[in-house]
């Protein structure tokens, strides 16, 4: 991905959406399944975020390990982040994470990014409230009023937020970036708004993948509530009491 | 209520070429810091040490030393107007002074490495008051305000009378300020080495101990180099006052890594500090307990050492030492530990999860860091010029019977 | 109160002279001063969302405005975007980017240099408009109601290219 030119991109993501057409075809035979599943639909103009949804995501760690790295190189494409050369400094908005257990050996590979809790630590310390929660509990960094302190990294559970160290230049229009300001995973909420899915989880169904599931967990009749309904799943540091909105199965 | 204060207070001629090499190496050092901000600003923090994993680097470890040391080093003043004891009272306005110009310094260094230190507009303008920093900016200025009132009471004898009200606000205020600066850390829940109540009182006895040994050289060292006298008395209640911080700072150390290592989840981070984390666990040992404790406490109270400057001076030079390598310990050790995401599993990822973080301080965070202490003491260099901060003489009898001036 | 007035007439005296002395300057008549901005014609469109008055005096209001009510509220598609300035006011530059791309800071510039009021929207906005992959937000995916960017854009486009002909 690093090496690619901007134009490259642009081909892989055409690709990657004549691909995803087919998908969508695919689904419609199987009448309404995707429609429905997510709860999500675009909100009209002028009408604010609801809040009786909660966004929420549920990944699946038995999956393929390629499936993660089509996640995150959907994530960078879609978002502009990625391609420096300072491993300890450059953002990661989203990363795979592997796990080993001391005493059995059993091991696990998943992604970790933002986890958009419920009582989110980083908007309880923000001196300025640029670290803030929307209405439906996706959890954002507004940048026009970061200062760039970083108290939410320190308060952060899970590594989740990254902060700019260097200029930024040709960022996606619909996601600004700048450098002195912090940034984390958004969910997509530019797409979520437009009644789509977040880019890595639409990277994954493209390709077959089921290993992110997204949708509204206030919802009981979305896919992913009766999912996290039918097995337990397992949040990460869930004794921290910050109530994650991203749930694992398998771990 | 207190009796009238008869000192004689006198600015310092300031006219030798010392004073001015000083106040010109101070104005180069400030530059410097100035200088390194806006590097850092205009190339971004990847100039710095810092990383997405150790967020906050040595210009925290300055700031925050010296915002703990400028609450300290109101403590003489506060000992003197709020506890009555008079012999404290002629140090008052320096007291006062240090702690403004020690406050003026670490804020600066805090405020120029913010990400956007463009916008501290908005720390003003755009509040969260959940945030334990929202708190802060209203300790930190009100600290301002209420300090340089009471010093403005202390220094015009017809507001005398209101000094000591002053007084007692500034000691309660300063007494919120720490608790607010140490609660910056204890509120962290996600950061094994942080999790800890006691974090606010640890900082006000590392307060009072920083405060005061900065308080103790900057005596000396004015009074030496003005050619005042300085009698033993007070001195000698000073450095047995900084044996006693010395020994809280000890007692809550101990405190903080007993109660820390009593909840199990906390281990791995209390044997990382105290036994396997290489510099961190020799800075422990060696800079925190070793230099910034027991050996200025030996230096203190032997009787040989005690009773001179020079063992005075060099244990408030250790004291100084070892604190900072306190504050770093906290600041950047607690940060070097991996969070424990899944406990009981080894992690490893792209972004260093699960490893022990690696920190090195490059030269412009350092110079900032230098550029705030050197404008801590440049303010000093200057009111102690420009004011009447400083009385004629701490000679005994002055000291200790103050109408004898005159 | 003696005292009072003679510094008031003092400064009086010393305002009148810097404004005697600089308002010439200000005319800008010769080459060597700063020149009145002249902020080149929008890309395409002939009405902004407000009257060309409005914009001028309160742009500011409108962007901070709606700025928050998307980020913080969620509220979408409203007209003051600084995305739909972009798109009629970006215009190519030899100075930017080497007149590859159709950017907006040079029709920001012109005032804000003149004005000299430091704006830091594009630290972090792209100040390019998205002129190459119209499909990008044009998703297969996309269900629900049709509020696909790409579509409405060469709607857009279309209409203001048969008011150009008129």
């Amino acid at each position: 991905m690093t090496d690619r030119s901007p134009t490259e991109e642009q081909n892989v993501d055409l690709a990657r959406r004549r691909l995803l057409a087919g998908a969508a075809a695919a689904v419609a035979v199987a009448p309404g399944v995707m429609l429905v599943a997510t709860g999500a639909s675009a909100r009209p103009k002028g009408v604010a975020a609801d809040a009786n949804k909660r966004w929420g995501m549920l990944i699946d760690t038995r999956t393929e390990l390629s499936d993660w790295d089509t996640a995150i190189d959907a994530c960078k494409t879609e978002q502009g982040w990625g391609g420096g050369n300072n491993p300890a400094t450059d953002p990661q908005w989203i990363r795979k994470v592997a796990i080993r257990n001391k005493s059995t050996g059993a091991q696990a590979t998943f992604p970790v990014m933002c986890q958009h809790c419920e009582n989110p630590p980083c908007v309880d310390v923000c001196p300025t409230g640029a670290s803030m929660q929307r209405v439906d509990g996706i959890v954002l960094v507004d940048k026009h009023i970061c200062i760039g302190c970083r108290y939410c990294m320190m308060a952060c559970p899970y590594s989740a937020r990254s902060f700019v160290h260097e200029p930024v230049h040709n960022q996606r229009p619909h996601m600004p970036r700048g450098m002195g300001t912090v940034e984390s995973c958004t969910m997509c909420v530019h797409r979520v708004d437009k009644g789509q899915q977040p880019a890595c989880v639409e990277a994954l169904q493209a390709k077959g993948s089921n290993a992110i599931m997204f949708g509204d967990l206030n919802d009981p009749k979305s896919e992913i509530s009766r999912a996290v309904s039918a097995h337990v799943t397992r949040r990460i540091r869930e004794d921290l009491g910050v109530q994650p909105s991203v749930h694992y199965q398998g771990i | 209520m207190a009796a009238i204060d008869k000192t004689t207070y006198q600015e310092i001629a300031g006219n030798g070429s010392d004073y001015l090499s000083l106040i010109g190496w101070l104005g180069v050092f400030v530059a410097a810091g100035v200088a390194a901000a806006f590097y850092m600003e205009t190339q971004g923090h990847v100039v710095t040490g810092m990383t997405n994993q150790i967020v906050w680097g040595i210009p925290h470890v300055f700031a925050v030393f010296l915002i703990v040391a400028a609450s300290g080093a109101l403590n003489v003043a506060s000992i003197a107007s709020v506890f009555n004891k008079t012999t404290y009272k002629p140090l008052s306005r320096l007291s006062a002074i240090l702690a403004l110009a020690l406050l003026a310094g670490g804020l600066m260094v805090l405020v120029l490495d913010l990400g956007r230190p463009d916008r501290l507009d908005l720390t003003y303008l755009k509040q969260n008051f959940r945030s334990i920093f929202a708190w802060n900016i209203y300790f930190y200025t009100g600290f301002f305000a209420i300090v340089v009132v009471y010093l403005w009471m202390m220094m015009e004898r017809r507001f005398n009378k209101y000094a000591r009200t002053l007084g007692i606000t500034a000691f309660v205020w300063r007494l919120a300020l720490t608790t607010g600066t140490g609660s910056i850390f204890g509120f962290l829940a996600a950061r094994p080495g942080y999790d800890a109540a006691v974090m606010a009182p640890l900082f006000i006895a590392m307060s009072f101990s920083f405060g005061l040994a900065i308080f103790i050289l900057v005596v000396n060292v004015t009074y030496k180099s003005s050619k005042r006298p300085l009698g033993d008395v007070i001195s000698f209640k000073l450095k047995n006052l900084l044996g006693v911080f010395i020994a809280a700072v000890l007692y809550f150390t101990v405190v903080q890594h007993l109660t820390n290592l009593y909840a199990a989840e906390h281990a791995g981070v209390e044997s990382f500090i105290l036994l396997d984390g290489g510099a961190y666990t020799l800075m422990f040992w060696i800079g925190q307990i070793l230099i910034g404790g027991l050996l200025p406490m030996a230096l203190l109270f032997h009787p040989a050492t005690g009773r001179t400057s020079q063992g005075i001076n060099i244990a408030s030079l250790l004291v100084i030492i070892g604190g900072f390598v306190q504050v770093y310990i906290i600041i950047i050790g607690g940060q070097a530990y991996p969070l424990e995401m899944f406990p009981g599993f080894e992690v490893s990822s792209s972004f260093f999860d699960g490893a022990v973080h690696r920190y090195a301080p490059s030269l412009p965070e350092i110079t900032l860091g230098l550029g705030g202490i050197a404008t801590a003491l440049l303010i000093v260099a200057l009111a102690v010029r420009y004011l009447p901060i400083l009385p004629a003489s701490l000679a005994d009898p002055i000291a200790e019977k103050q109408p004898a001036s005159e | 109160m003696r005292l009072v007035t003679r510094i008031f007439s003092i400064a009086l005296v010393g305002f009148t002279l810097a404004m005697a002395h600089s308002a010439p300057a200000s005319a800008a008549e010769d080459g060597s001063k700063v020149p009145m901005p002249s902020p080149s014609k929008a890309f395409k469109g002939e009405q902004c969302v407000e009257p060309v008055e409005t914009m001028r005096r309160d742009h500011m209001l409108y962007l901070k405005h709606q700025r928050d009510d998307t980020l913080r509220d969620g509220i979408r598609g409203e007209k003051y975007g600084l995305n739909e300035c972009i798109d009629c006011h970006a215009t190519k530059s030899p100075d930017v980017a080497g007149g590859e791309l159709r950017t907006i800071e040079p029709f920001c510039g012109e005032c804000h240099a003149y004005a000299a009021v430091k704006i830091d929207c594009f630290e972090c906005h792209t100040g390019a408009a998205d002129d190459k992959p119209k499909q990008s937000s044009s998703l297969p995916i996309d269900h629900g109601e049709l509020s696909d960017k790409a579509m409405l854009m060469s709607m857009m486009e279309n209409y203001l290219d048969k008011g150009a002909t008129k």
